[in-house]
């Protein structure tokens, strides 16, 4: 089922959590609402759920009005970070809970319940936990017990709050890509908040990126991060290197160095700023040809599956970071106070306000 | 180890000993100087079995009472923010502060006939002095402050999280308090109410202002106790007070069973 927000206002007293948002969630997608603490990707997420009324504008379900369908009645799946799972309740009965509290005429029988459930069970592979306690379980195996309980309702769609931001790292890889082979499974409408670039990259089909109550963009993984819409993305998905400089007729200058810059051909001299990958650096021993950066080596680090290194600026004598294929070492000398000449091969410039 | 644990221990079982267990051994040892056939003589005076009745009757109504409306006050003060919250969790504890005689004069003052709240119930035909419903007010007055801070901490654990999850989940309000809220805050509404329980047994200041004292009708045992006192009939006294003692322990213990029942589910959940 799709679903459709208009013009969503939400002020927390002088604070203002949503301003002015529309977004459409086609059926059957995996949309991550991404963002730092405080942008209100969980207040919109609440506001789609039923948990928090918005000051104006309009949730639509498939095209329904459903602004102000209480939440009971609104058959949407919530998983909380904290899984708030009942305590008092075995496993098997969290996750029976949402049949057992429908009216007589609606509730299945108690054996069609108990199918339902086990069903659930195996599909969140496990089965074998139904008679345990929630206290009993490993934050992994509490937050897919969350999950079991939410389907067994039948939502027509997922809502997931920050679903793996109590887990440890090791935990949160695995339970993403469970997360995703079961989407693509089950192909209902899903929305999750995240904090974590990554994690979004990872699950999502479609990436919202919010701050400070507006949305910054909206894209697919590959284009949220190969073509950020605005210096805030840019910075906030992925790392990335800021370099001062100023823009004329189509050229962003660094010092007596130039980045390409097309999209400015009509400003005549205004301050910018220009952003480059660390991956989108190379760099020489020598400078051949032209439009090099001169710097120093400040540091390398070699843990991890690329080169990451810290370089200092020739003339600004700030650092910037390049990321070069492992296979590099040997080709350049890298040790710290060395000479090298590095070149953006891709960038984008930003005027500043 | 802490250093000066030993001393402090000594200390403290000392302390205890004295203020506590010393009262309470001498009743024992007074008891044991009555004969068995005294001591079912005083136990089975009509008036004496009548007060009990009363007491025990007004005790279960304070707390059942309490029970309810200390969940209430409970709830509000965890879960909503007012003006003159603070004010409101700080008059729970007065009943605690005030001396009950001050309390007991003040609840008959105002449910006298011509009282403040005692003339709006004469049209009514309530009432409420000298009579068991002024017994039971003066007993929820004095031991409401026990269900309200039982239940304030495991109302703070309990996060609206829950309730939301329960929500998305179709369940309704109702549904809600029963499977949820209900579980969860049971064995501490019961500790609290067993402990309002026997803070009204043995209520004497608040009650006996307000309760009338007419014999087999309004009288509680307490005040039995103080009138056996006054007429020199110690031993009538202290099997009285011996039984109170048993009825009181027992609940303690009632109440001690429960909580490790409820801590032991706990951890193990």
């Amino acid at each position: 089922m799709s679903i459709q927000v208009k013009n969503i206002q939400k002020n927390f007293g002088n604070f203002s959590a949503l301003n002015d948002v529309s977004l459409d969630f086609p059926t059957g997608e995996l949309v991550a609402l991404l963002g730092p603490s405080g942008c209100g990707k969980t207040t919109l997420l609440r506001i789609i759920a039923g948990l928090e009324q918005p000051d104006h504008g309009v949730v639509e379900f498939h095209g329904e009005d459903a602004t102000h369908v209480h939440v009971r009645q609104r058959q949407v799946g919530f998983v909380f970070q904290h899984y708030a799972l009942f305590r008092h309740m075995t496993v098997f009965d969290n996750v029976a809970f949402g049949l057992t509290v429908r009216p007589k005429d609606k509730r299945p029988s108690k054996s069609e319940i108990a199918e339902r459930v086990h069903e659930l069970l195996r599909l969140v592979q496990l089965d074998w936990l139904a008679d345990r306690y929630p206290d009993q379980l490993s934050g992994g195996q509490r937050q897919r017990i969350a999950l079991a309980r939410a389907l067994a309702v039948e939502p027509k769609v997922l809502l997931l709050d920050e679903p793996f931001g109590a887990l440890d790292a090791k935990v949160r890889k695995d339970l993403r890509r469970w997360l995703r082979r079961l989407h693509d499974e089950l192909h209902i409408t899903s929305i999750f908040v995240t904090h974590d670039q990554e994690e979004a990259m990872e699950v999502a089909d479609r990436i919202v990126v919010l701050n400070k109550g507006k949305i910054e963009q909206i894209g697919s993984p590959d284009e949220v991060y190969n073509n950020p819409a605005s210096p805030f993305v840019y910075d906030f998905i992925g790392q990335v290197n800021l370099f001062h400089s100023r823009v004329s007729e189509g050229w962003a200058h660094i010092g007596d160095y130039k980045l390409p810059a097309p999209e400015h051909a009509e400003i005549k001299d205004s301050a910018a700023v220009a952003y480059v990958r660390p991956h989108d650096i190379e760099l020489q021993a020598e400078p051949q040809g032209e439009g090099f950066i001169e710097a120093t080596v400040d540091n390398v680090s070699t843990a991890g599956s690329v080169l990451r290194i810290e370089l200092r600026h020739a003339l600004s004598n700030d650092i910037f970071h390049v990321e070069l294929p492992r296979s590099q070492e040997r080709l350049i000398d890298l040790r710290p106070g060395v000479t090298v000449y590095a070149r953006p091969t891709n960038s984008k410039v930003f005027l500043k306000d | 180890m802490l250093p000066g644990f030993k001393l402090s221990l000594g200390l403290g079982v000392f302390y205890l000993s004295l203020i506590v267990l010393l009262p309470a051994i001498t009743l024992v040892l007074q008891t044991l100087e009555i004969s068995w056939d005294e001591f079912v003589f005083y136990l089975t005076d009509p008036r004496l079995i009548a007060a009990f009745k009363v007491t025990f009757a007004a005790a279960a109504c304070a707390s059942l009472f309490n029970g309810a409306l200390g969940l209430l006050l409970a709830w509000i003060l965890v879960r909503y923010e007012f003006p003159g919250k603070k004010l409101v969790d700080t008059l729970v504890d007065l009943p605690f502060a005030l001396p009950t005689a001050v309390a007991g004069l003040t609840l008959s003052a105002l449910f006298a006939q011509n009282g403040w709240l005692g003339r709006w119930l004469v049209p009514l035909d309530i009432k409420v002095s000298y009579t068991f419903i002024g017994i039971v007010i003066a007993m929820l007055f004095t031991s409401i402050p026990f269900v309200v801070r039982t239940l304030q901490p495991v109302l703070e654990d309990l996060s609206p999280e829950y309730e939301e999850a329960a929500a998305s989940l179709g369940a309704s309000r109702s549904q809600i308090f029963r499977r949820i809220i209900l579980p969860h805050i049971r064995p501490a509404l019961l500790i609290g109410m067993a402990l309002s329980f026997v803070r009204s047994l043995g209520e004497f200041g608040a009650v006996i202002f307000i309760a009338g004292n007419m014999p087999y009708e309004t009288e509680v045992v307490s005040l039995m106790i103080f009138t056996y006192i006054g007429e020199y009939n110690y031993p009538a006294a202290a099997a009285v007070a011996m039984l109170i003692l048993a009825a009181s322990l027992l609940l303690l213990l009632v109440i001690q069973v429960i909580q490790s029942y409820y801590g032991r589910r706990h951890r193990k959940i």
